[in-house]
């Protein structure tokens, strides 16, 4: 091998090398892409984390969805955990309360963190919660148990096709990982 | 230093030694065909073990009911086998192809990287001792699949970290692997090597080069996004930190889909090798071979939702993902086209490597087929997740790129030792491979199509004779293999006894540069360029 091609090998492996440490960034750039691109199409049924202020809005009288609620607790978490009604016909525009009911079943306090994904994902940029226990963690005391409201409405925007919205929530127990973060 | 002094030395070295004595050289060696051989040594070892974790899997399903290992055990063999069979078999196989060939196929003196070529090497065996070795760790080796899909696989035991690193390892050999054939192929080409006459598995294997470069670093990211979630507190993946799981698999199928390119491609470029040799003419359509394959390679990173049909995606999502993953069968139509013109009107002949590339074109034919119909997504939700996807990548793998590799031994090995295999006992190998992977596979379609999921240790009652049938296949397939063992080490050392000429099979030599050269082939090769060309693949 002479001294040419040993230049041009060079120049082409930090090239290479250089696309390969390229590429493991490109991995990392995926997660706030992701995000992004969820943001702008609610693919995977996010909804906003804070709260949205309380206008009045024009009512549709003339139009019914059904809106749904199903309550999980993800496996690690030891509580009680469900909604007082498990579907409702409201009125796009109309503001609506619905309570959530949730208990510590252990004898120590908890932080748990209650993750909503709307189904179908779409439908969630026109379904705005003016409060809800999501936005921040909730912490327990031992047994303790909490009635929760949610407070919400329904853009009249919504397109036709959409008739029912399902609202889900997933309780995770989070007191270990709010411990650690704490230090 | 002057250019002519250089070159005098490099010269003075080549000629100056053959290979070291004792184990020592197969350690230190930065001899392509030393590091070739290596790679294909530890990849049949690890086909053997691979296989033998399938065989656990198909004596566990040979009836309904829980027969001879645990539940958790039994994933972990899902698992573990395709993880070893993808980077510790298919994977090195072909890096092993590759270094032999390339440089033979380029008339070139060796790899461009020769020291870098002996480091991807051990650090592969790191790695995949790495890997095995969770085979013996508290709470077993991962056993979620081999996806390792969170939040599933952050419930592996201690094995978690040991399965991440060795992916690590892994991906780095493979990445160097990988730059080292790019090197070789631009930069140490014989005067007269243009591109566009670089035989065609030189051709398929600097594509699966950019492509591993391309998705191995991704790949290594998301891994160390788990091992991040598990033990430092990130939240990529935890819904309950503000991350989502179903990112994980947008990320690892960016990489898993031109992954199980990175296996293909490489088996379409022997096929193109073997299959005008036996027919005695030129390959059909070079020029469109090239564009067909690199036309695969970039269809693969945009189509790799397909996956995930079953999800949740808005029904756009699924229709370009439908129509994208539809496309793929157009080059890859043209390749089978182009392989069954080549062969048209051919003085064909039947030698154990021609059979198993017949083989190859009919049977992963069919697995390109059932890839069709899982393409479309509303049928994909009957098909996800069953014994039919099970069928479907196993026979693009085991039947194409297995069959392959068997195909390219029997084609090369007389080339590399000097001696000629057993043709009676590779024929009767081909034909035992050749009906128990279809008494294997293909009783998968029926159990997929009728429901039965995959990874599961039990199955319903009515699934009992299908899975009986695959069973015994699977051990027919499997214990046929070690005829292809006996075959191998017979050759070694000595074979037929019948003395090998240097073109080894008819005329050979007008399509590729090794058959110019002795076999067996001298320790090194092409120190000096080859004058000409071969233009016959044209």
């Amino acid at each position: 091998m002479n001294d040419d091609t040993k230049q041009k090998n060079r120049k082409l492996v930090r090239n290479l090398v250089l696309i390969a440490v390229g590429m493991f960034g490109f991995g990392y750039v995926l997660v706030p892409i992701y995000d992004v691109f969820c943001d702008i199409t609610g693919l995977n049924g996010k909804t906003a984390s804070v709260a949205a202020a309380e206008t009045a809005r024009e009512v549709d009288e003339s139009r019914e969805v059904t809106v749904e609620f199903v309550t999980s607790l993800n496996q690690a978490a030891p509580m009680a955990f469900r909604a007082e009604t498990y579907k409702m016909k409201v009125h796009p525009g109309q503001y609506y309360t619905v309570n959530f009911y949730a208990e510590n079943l252990t004898d120590k306090p908890m932080i748990a963190r209650a993750i909503p994904s709307i189904t179908p994902g779409q439908a969630a940029e026109f379904f705005t919660k003016t409060q809800c226990f999501c936005f921040d963690e909730q912490s327990f005391e031992a047994h303790e148990s909490k009635t929760m409201p949610v407070r919400f409405v329904v853009d009249p925007k919504l397109p036709e096709k959409y008739k029912t919205i399902t609202l889900a929530y997933t309780f995770f127990d989070n007191t270990e990982l709010t411990a650690k973060k704490q230090k | 230093m002057s250019a002519v002094v250089a070159e005098h030395d490099d010269h003075h070295d080549h000629h100056d030694h053959g290979p070291e004595k004792g184990l020592l050289r197969w350690i230190i060696t930065t001899n392509h065909k030393d590091i070739g051989t290596l790679y294909l040594v530890f990849a049949l070892a690890m086909f053997f073990l691979g296989g033998a974790m399938a065989l656990v899997i198909r004596a566990e399903l040979f009836e309904p009911g829980l027969q001879f290992v645990e539940p958790q055990f039994f994933n972990s063999m899902t698992t573990m086998h395709a993880l070893i069979m993808v980077f510790g078999a298919v994977m090195p196989a072909f890096v092993g192809l590759a270094n032999w060939m390339i440089p033979l196929m380029i008339g070139a003196p060796d790899m461009a990287l020769p020291r870098m070529n002996n480091m991807s090497f051990w650090l592969l065996v790191a790695g995949a001792l790495l890997l095995a070795s969770t085979l013996f760790m508290e709470g077993g080796a991962p056993a979620s699949g081999w996806t390792l899909y969170p939040p599933l696989v952050l419930q592996t035991g201690a094995a978690l970290p040991f399965a991440i690193f060795s992916v690590h390892l892994l991906g780095i050999s493979s990445i160097m692997g990988a730059i080292n054939i790019i090197a070789t192929i631009f930069n140490m080409r014989a005067p007269g090597m243009t591109l566009m006459k670089m035989p065609l598995f030189v051709w398929t294997w600097l594509i699966t080069a950019f492509l591993l470069i391309a998705i191995m670093p991704v790949f290594a990211g998301a891994v160390t996004m788990l091992l991040t979630d598990r033990f430092f507190d990130t939240s990529f993946f935890d819904a309950a930190g503000g991350g989502d799981p179903v990112l994980y698999q947008h990320i690892f199928w960016f990489f898993g889909h031109p992954e199980v390119y990175v296996m293909i491609l490489p088996t379409f470029g022997v096929a193109s090798t073997i299959i005008p040799v036996f027919a005695r003419k030129p390959l059909f359509g070079y020029s469109s071979m090239v564009y067909a394959t690199a036309s695969i390679a970039f269809l693969s990173f945009i189509v790799w939702a397909h996956h995930m049909f079953t999800v949740g995606m808005p029904v756009a999502g699924e229709l370009y993902f439908m129509y994208a993953t539809m496309l793929i069968a157009i080059p890859t139509g043209v390749k089978v086209f182009n392989w069954t013109a080549t062969m048209w009107k051919g003085s064909m002949t039947f030698e154990t490597p021609m059979l198993f590339s017949i083989a190859f074109v009919v049977l992963f034919t069919m697995g390109g087929f059932t890839g069709l119909m899982m393409s479309v997504a509303p049928s994909d939700f009957q098909y996800h997740d069953t014994y039919f996807i099970v069928a479907h990548f196993h026979y693009t793998l085991v039947p194409a790129s297995i069959f392959i590799l068997m195909a390219a031994a029997y084609f090369w090995l007389p080339k590399w030792t000097g001696n000629m295999y057993d043709e009676k006992l590779g024929q009767l190998h081909f034909w035992l491979s050749a009906i128990s992977v279809n008494v294997l596979f293909f009783p998968q379609h029926f159990l997929g199509l009728a429901g039965m999921p995959r990874r599961i240790p039990d199955y319903a009652v009515q699934f009992a004779d299908w899975n009986m049938v695959s069973s015994i296949g699977a051990f027919v397939f499997g214990f046929s293999q070690l005829l292809f063992l006996y075959i191998v080490i017979k050759t070694i050392r000595g074979g037929t006894g019948e003395e090998v000429t240097s073109e080894v099979w008819e005329d050979a030599s007008k399509h590729s540069l090794e058959w110019t050269l002795p076999s067996p082939l001298p320790y090194h090769t092409f120190t000096t360029p080859p004058k000409e060309i071969p233009t016959e693949h044209f």
